[in-house]
């Protein structure tokens, strides 16, 4: 392979200044006029994957639910009525519902205890590594093994629920997993118990990028420290809330595994949720035109709720430069 | 002793009246003291969540060590009056997933040959990815990283029916090649941004020295980036390491029968089974599911963190 | 709060400071009159901030005791001790805009609305914050967010102002300017200040009395003409003055009512210094003197010949460094002496600026 000759002009870079406010990349480079032939190479896999395995699905996708295609696809074209279809069926519209209730019980969940969990950290405990630990391992295991176990801690018969009884509370009721009402939150529980440790590490590493002297600054203005939190440090927490947000967010749209493990949709239809029917009318009941309209809807939403955050998110890269 | 006045950072109290309109109010020579009760409200809560979030863990073991009979009590969390480590070797090689009944063994190794090159391979491409972006910046590379990056955000759903056809047409659709090029496609992204972070904070002027040097495209990468790349290349394995082995959805799609991950196979034998569920093999079979991963955090510490910190996305 | 201004004593006695296991700071006194400018200087790690932030109360003492306004304040809290500090990084709340910077605490404390209008008002005057009260700190230069940082300080109206080299992160431009202000707003409030910097010039201007500190000891405290003319000892000389005095070595020597200084290549009448105790004859000792106390001398009538080195010119003078039996001598010079590089040039040393130092102690003679 050829070992491309630095050309002179390459190495008057830009001044100082202008190379330490590249935006991107972290740092600027000089502009080169000419390709880079052997950078192009090495990044063909990210070529081809950004344009067929992302682009070129989504837009398959697309196509086919724009078809009529049931088992096998069909290439005819039926406008939105796979759309129309899918806004008919009850078992999508009883996902939908649920996912909108278990995404905001999950996400303010996590938001709260992973917050509360972080400042309480922060207050120079001791056993802090171990608490850490604690707290974050959950995140370790997988959604499979999360739903599982809580699925066998929640059960009717031997589980929270029998414990209670056999302690003397006979008529306590943890059957939540069974009842189609509350069998949401049984999920929310599980997920919550997972993924705030993940909060919690995002939030703790935000606060301790917190400079001390603040710190004493509001000592010496007289402010009780629970005002220091509420008043100033969690508004500066802003980037790290929004980081944590976006990534439960984005755990909540693609929330499949744990309802298998842990409910596989039911009792009935009382947890299903759309990843899953995506997955049920994909394979199981191949009726792929509908599912397609299902993923079409989903990817729309997600992007309908991150665009604002990561033009957001560029526009302050952009700022910071000056 | 009256603890009139917050004293100390460890106590939050109530603000003292109008101590700035009266500036020195001094105070009776004392210790500040160090217990409080704000402070034991801390500690308080801190102990009730981490019992909370260690509940499942130990519910987990226990179960797994007691025989049928005890469990039929429904008494969850009492300590085993009999030991048995039977449910284990049942969870390993006994359970049945779906028509066999080999154990979770099976599993376990199918999982070690998905994890293995997957992550070989996502972490090579993500390495060159970074490196490529970071250095060279040819033109347009940008942006196609901005799409790639987004691409992380979308549900895999959307992919999976094109995904499925188009592995089906070169025959790699349930086999081990396919899953783990799979596995190297939605790892693309984390793992490109993990490296391009990685060596955006590597000094240009190394680079410039090794171009002036005479080093290409591929020489510099591998004999200066890539040595010089040993802690992100840590934190990456760690990332997908643990993702790939906890993932679900993918290998329930494209592994194809023979090669079904711990994952898939963990789920196959709890909530498949007829008859009566044997509550203590599946608690272990979980366990043993959940080993790797776990070891992983454990061992790894820090750098498990710092792998969130620098925007690993799990699932 | 009074106009008029307060003059709050600081009285530091015997104070002990521990950090960890390491005793940083040891039978400390430190008396600030009130209205002073009060600098502690020192080189990083002397322990000019922890004494600084133990007088703000932020830092717990392990013995002694401190006492602001005639008070007791050893176990006060920062908030009740009548102390504003202002930090090296400014420490300004991000998300608030200067405005809400500055009446933040007033508020919390529950100062009358009309009350925290009138000082913001005029600290925002003294400080030409007007134009920027609704930016936020991200916003701002970094000598806007030090003047903001002052303001903070004055809206407290507090009785003693604590600076913690507030200036370091500025450039030299800007620092020279605002070391300026912060001079004229010791005048106009008269309020009593405690500095910490490593910067001699800092020190040297603003200072009514400095602290010269090193490890934990303060070494001299006195007014900046003092501790630069009768430095106490040898780290206080060297200290302060650039280029540093210049140090040779040599011993006493007695004949009759005359004391000499008898260096390998050079003797020096010092009957003229002010000796603390009798001179001991054959006492080693280290004579300092100051370049701008070594003179160049057209004539040849001068005692002292040295070949020039170098030649440093600063604009309106210029450092001539001598190369003297090996040793290197610094001279300044107002351009009046003709010099080339490699040639010899007579030289006499000023004795009435000298400084005795003895050679074992470092203590001034």
């Amino acid at each position: 392979m050829g070992t491309l000759k630095p050309a002179l002009p390459e190495l008057t870079a830009r001044t100082r200044p202008a190379a330490a406010a590249a935006a991107k990349a972290g740092r600027g480079r000089p502009r080169r006029a000419r390709w880079h032939l052997a950078a192009w190479v090495a990044l063909l896999p990210m070529l081809l994957t950004v344009v067929f395995a992302y682009l070129g699905t989504m837009l398959w996708t697309a196509r086919v639910s724009l078809s009529n295609s049931r088992t096998f696809p069909s290439s005819d074209f039926a406008g939105l009525t796979q759309y129309v279809r899918l806004f008919h069926n009850d078992r999508w519209l009883v996902s939908l519902q649920h996912i909108v209730l278990y995404g905001a019980c999950f996400i303010v969940a996590c938001l709260v205890i992973g917050m509360l969990l972080a400042i309480f950290i922060d207050q120079r405990v001791a056993g802090e590594g171990v608490l850490r630990t604690v707290f974050l391992y959950p995140y370790a295991m997988s959604f499979v093994a999360t739903g599982l176990v809580w699925q066998w801690i929640l059960n009717p018969e031997l589980g929270a629920q029998a414990l209670l009884h056999r302690i003397g509370f006979t008529h306590a009721r943890i059957d939540w997993i069974v009842d189609q009402d509350s069998v949401v939150y049984t999920i929310v529980i599980a997920t919550v118990w997972q993924a705030s440790g993940l909060v919690m590490a995002l939030l703790l590493a935000g606060l301790r990028g917190i400079d001390d002297e603040l710190w004493k600054a509001a000592r010496l203005d007289g402010i009780p420290r629970w005002r220091v939190y509420v008043s100033i440090v969690i508004p500066m927490l802003g980037p790290s809330i929004s980081t944590a947000f976006v990534l439960l967010f984005v755990m909540v749209v693609k929330l499949y595994d744990a309802v298998v493990a842990m409910t596989q949709g039911g009792p009935g239809t009382a947890s299903e949720v759309p990843a899953k029917f995506i997955m049920d009318y994909l394979f199981g009941r191949a009726n792929i035109g509908l599912a397609s309209a299902a993923s079409v809807v989903m990817l729309m939403t997600v992007l309908a709720i991150l665009a604002p955050f990561f033009y957001a998110r560029s526009r302050n890269a952009v700022r910071k430069d000056v | 002793m009256s603890t009139l006045g917050a004293s100390s950072p460890e106590q939050s109290a109530q603000p003292v009246q109008a101590t700035l309109m009266s500036p020195r109010r001094g105070g009776a020579p004392r210790r500040r003291t160090r217990f409080s009760p704000a402070r034991a409200g801390v500690y308080g809560f801190l102990l009730i969540a981490a019992l909370f979030f260690l509940l499942p863990l130990y519910v987990m073991l226990v179960t797994s060590v007691k025989p049928m009979a005890e469990i039929r009590l429904g008494n969850l969390l009492a300590w085993p009056t009999q030991v048995t480590l039977r449910p284990w070797v049942d969870a390993w090689q006994a359970a049945c997933t779906g028509l066999d009944c080999n154990g979770i063994r099976v599993g376990f190794w199918n999982s070690v040959r998905i994890v293995v090159p997957s992550t070989v391979l996502s972490i090579a491409v993500g390495a060159v990815n970074g490196y490529a972006l970071s250095f060279w910046r040819p033109r347009g590379a940008g942006l196609l990283f901005g799409v790639l990056l987004l691409g992380a955000f979308i549900p895999y759903q959307v992919m999976i029916y094109p995904m499925v056809r188009v592995l089906a047409s070169v025959h790699l659709f349930s086999s081990l090649p396919g899953i783990v090029a799979i596995h190297a496609i939605f790892g693309m992204p984390v793992m490109t941004l993990l490296f391009r972070n990685y060596y955006a904070g590597i000094p240009v002027e190394l680079f410039k020295a090794a171009r002036i040097d005479g080093g290409g495209f591929w020489r510099i990468f591998l004999q200066l980036m890539l040595p010089m790349s040993l802690p992100i290349i840590v934190v990456a394995t760690i990332m997908q390491v643990t993702n790939i082995w906890n993932d679900y959805l993918l290998g329930l799609v494209f592994a194809g029968t023979q090669n079904l991950p711990m994952t898939v196979q963990l789920n196959n034998i709890i909530n498949t089974t007829t008859g009566e569920r044997l509550y203590n093999v599946n608690m272990a079979a979980t366990i043993l599911t959940s080993l790797v991963p776990l070891a992983v955090y454990f061992v790894s510490g820090r750098w498990f963190v710092r792998g969130i910190a620098q925007g690993a996305v799990k699932g | 709060m009074a106009t008029v201004p307060n003059l709050t004593n600081v009285a530091v006695r015997d104070l002990r400071i521990e950090l960890g296991s390491n005793t940083v700071i040891d039978a400390l006194d430190l008396d600030v009159h009130g209205g002073e400018f009060v600098v502690l200087l020192g080189p990083s790690g002397c322990g000019k901030s922890t004494l600084l932030h133990s007088i703000a109360g932020l830092i717990d003492v392990a013995g002694g005791s401190i006492e602001i306004g005639g008070e007791d304040m050893t176990w006060a809290d920062p908030k009740d001790r009548g102390v504003a500090l202002v930090f090296q990084s400014y420490a300004l709340y991000p998300t608030m805009s200067v405005e809400r910077n500055l009446s933040f605490a007033l508020r919390i404390n529950g100062t009358p609305k009309a009350e925290i209008e009138r000082r913001v008002a005029r600290a925002s005057d003294m400080l030409q914050l007007g134009p920027l009260l609704k930016r936020k700190p991200a916003q701002l230069s970094g000598g806007q967010r030090q003047r903001v940082a002052i303001g903070r300080a004055i809206v407290r109206e507090a009785d003693v102002f604590l600076f913690d080299e507030p200036l370091s992160n500025l450039d030299a431009k800007l620092r020279t300017e605002l070391r300026r202000e912060l001079k004229q707003l010791h005048q106009r409030l008269g309020a009593t200040m405690i500095y910490v910097t490593h910067d001699q010039v800092e020190a040297m201007t603003l200072a009514t009395r400095m602290a010269v500190m090193k490890s934990g000891v303060i070494q001299q405290f006195g007014t900046p003409a003092e501790v630069y003319a009768r430095p106490e000892n040898l780290f206080v000389a060297t200290f302060l003055g650039t280029p540093a005095m210049n140090l040779l070595h040599g011993t006493l020597a007695r004949q009759g009512e005359h004391v000499r200084f008898h260096a390998p290549h050079l003797e020096l009448d010092v009957s003229r210094y002010p000796f603390r105790a009798e001179p001991v004859a054959g006492e080693p000792c280290v004579l300092g003197v100051r370049p701008e106390d070594v003179h160049l001398q057209p004539g040849s009538d001068a005692t002292q010949r040295a070949n020039v080195e170098l030649v440093e010119p600063m604009g309106n003078h210029r450092v001539i460094w001598l190369d003297y039996h090996d040793a290197q001598i610094a001279s300044i010079d107002q351009h009046k002496t003709p010099v080339t590089v490699g040639e010899p040039v007579a030289f006499t040393i000023d004795d009435a600026h000298i400084s005795l130092f003895g050679e074992a102690s470092g203590t001034r003679l």
